[in-house]
């Protein structure tokens, strides 16, 4: 094991660890998430043809808006105490704690996701007339779409005065072509009418170019002032 | 000096249009104490910082153990901030494992050595965030201590810590000293490092105004 490796293992169990204590994360997701399927489901009555339809936006909006609140959770209680100092004067490498802090996010958003799948089906009373296998493939393309770029904005933001706004602002609309290829294979899995592979290529095409961009820059971001 | 551990040449930090280091050119000599004092503004810790990499120069350089690039030379530094540095929700040797693994340093008794070094318990296993706040400064004082640093950059150690546990901090930092290390306190309690400290740094308005070896403002003597 690589010492860049050991110390992105030890960044993570510590977040993990720090999360399990906490929970800060993951009830104000779980909450925020819960509210828009509740609302959404009386908000309307569709029936099980309109709900495949609208339910790829629906699922993906619900995801985005509540991985917001964990993305800006995982570098303010780096800010505590200005802890992060103690890992810009340590010579580990910057992007151990990216990639740490990214995977962090990933399992955050994926036990969300984990957790409200089986209320959107229930209560939009989903079935996927295409290959549901591939809802898997693009569940977990979306999700690193999301939060490799949430990770490296919420760090952008993080010396901002209003980084809880910032950080939608920056990532909103980078994430378009990832939101656009999210709810549109979901779509198209869950009603059948047509092939998700152009858009699950476009979401593993936008997720190499950004985690690489990401990687790249972000030690400039950890060192700025 | 003949070889300095630390120079700094024409050191110019400005924040927008205040300049919070207005040239400072100094050199420090390895094994030695430093007590940096000033009044608030003065510039102390915004050089302590630029010492550690925190934060860059807007002109001037910095040379630490003979290179510019301190990013070489950060494995050989423990630095110590006003905030404690550390995770709030950890235990104290919890935090420890952490940052010991940032210097690669995967010895669990290292850990536990540095901060019974700080005569604190390493079997304590309440979180961080309950200790007293004397706790925690020697807490933050054990982390920088964790990769065994020649030179020490110390923010305001005894800020909010009782009497005895300042004169232990004290005597730890000359044993330090003794053992070779160099160290950088700033503090507004000078006599604290009273025969501790071999120089005493004095700065106003970003700039170093005298080195004394008496620790008694330039009016008090």
């Amino acid at each position: 094991m690589n010492k860049g490796s050991g110390i992105t293992r030890a960044t993570l169990a510590k977040d993990l660890r720090l999360e399990w204590r906490s929970k800060d994360a993951i009830n104000s997701m779980l909450f925020f998430a819960l509210l828009v399927v509740v609302i959404f489901s009386f908000s309307f009555d569709p029936t099980a043809e309109e709900s495949r339809r609208i339910a790829g936006g629906l699922v993906w909006v619900a995801f985005l808006f509540a991985a917001v609140v964990a993305l800006n959770q995982t570098w303010a209680r780096e800010l505590r105490n200005q802890v992060l100092d103690a890992y810009r004067v340590s010579p580990a490498p910057a992007n151990s704690l990216f990639l740490a802090k990214a995977l962090g996010n990933f399992i955050f958003v994926a036990v969300l996701e984990a957790l409200m799948t089986p209320l959107f089906i229930v209560f939009y009373n989903l079935r996927a007339v295409g290959p549901a296998y591939q809802l898997l493939v693009v569940a977990v393309l979306g999700t690193w779409a999301l939060v490799v770029n949430g990770t490296f904005f919420a760090a952008i933001s993080l010396r901002t005065r209003s980084r809880e706004i910032m950080l939608p602002l920056l990532l909103f609309p980078i994430s378009i072509p990832a939101l656009l290829a999210m709810v549109e294979a979901t779509s198209s899995i869950l009603t059948g009418e047509f092939s998700a592979k152009f858009w699950i290529v476009l979401l593993v095409a936008y997720d190499v170019v950004f985690t690489m961009a990401s990687l790249f820059l972000f030690e400039l971001v950890l060192h700025a002032e | 000096m003949a070889n300095p551990v630390i120079a700094v040449r024409d050191l110019v930090k400005q924040f927008g249009r205040f300049a919070a280091l207005r040239g400072v050119t100094a050199e420090f000599a390895a094994g030695r104490c430093y007590a940096i004092l000033g009044d608030n503004g003065a510039g102390k810790t915004t050089l302590l910082r630029s010492l550690a990499s925190l934060s860059a120069p807007t002109r001037g350089t910095i040379s630490i153990m003979g290179t510019t690039n301190l990013r070489e030379v950060c494995s050989q530094l423990g630095y110590m901030a006003h905030p404690s540095l550390l995770y709030d929700e950890l235990s104290g040797v919890e935090n420890l494992r952490y940052f010991a693994r940032l210097y690669g340093i995967d010895s669990e008794e290292r850990c536990r050595d540095v901060i019974r070094a700080v005569n604190l318990d390493p079997s304590l296993e309440r979180p961080v965030g309950q200790y007293s706040q004397g706790m925690r400064q020697r807490m933050s004082l054990a982390r920088a201590l964790l990769n065994d640093p020649k030179i020490l950059l110390l923010d305001e150690p005894f800020s909010n810590v009782d009497v005895h546990s300042a004169r232990e901090m004290t005597r730890l930092l000359t044993s330090l000293r003794d053992q070779g290390k160099t160290i950088f306190v700033v503090t507004h309690q000078a006599a604290l490092l009273e025969g501790v400290a071999d120089e005493f740094v004095w700065m106003e308005a970003g700039q170093i105004k005298e080195r004394t070896h008496d620790f008694r403002p330039p009016e008090a003597r």
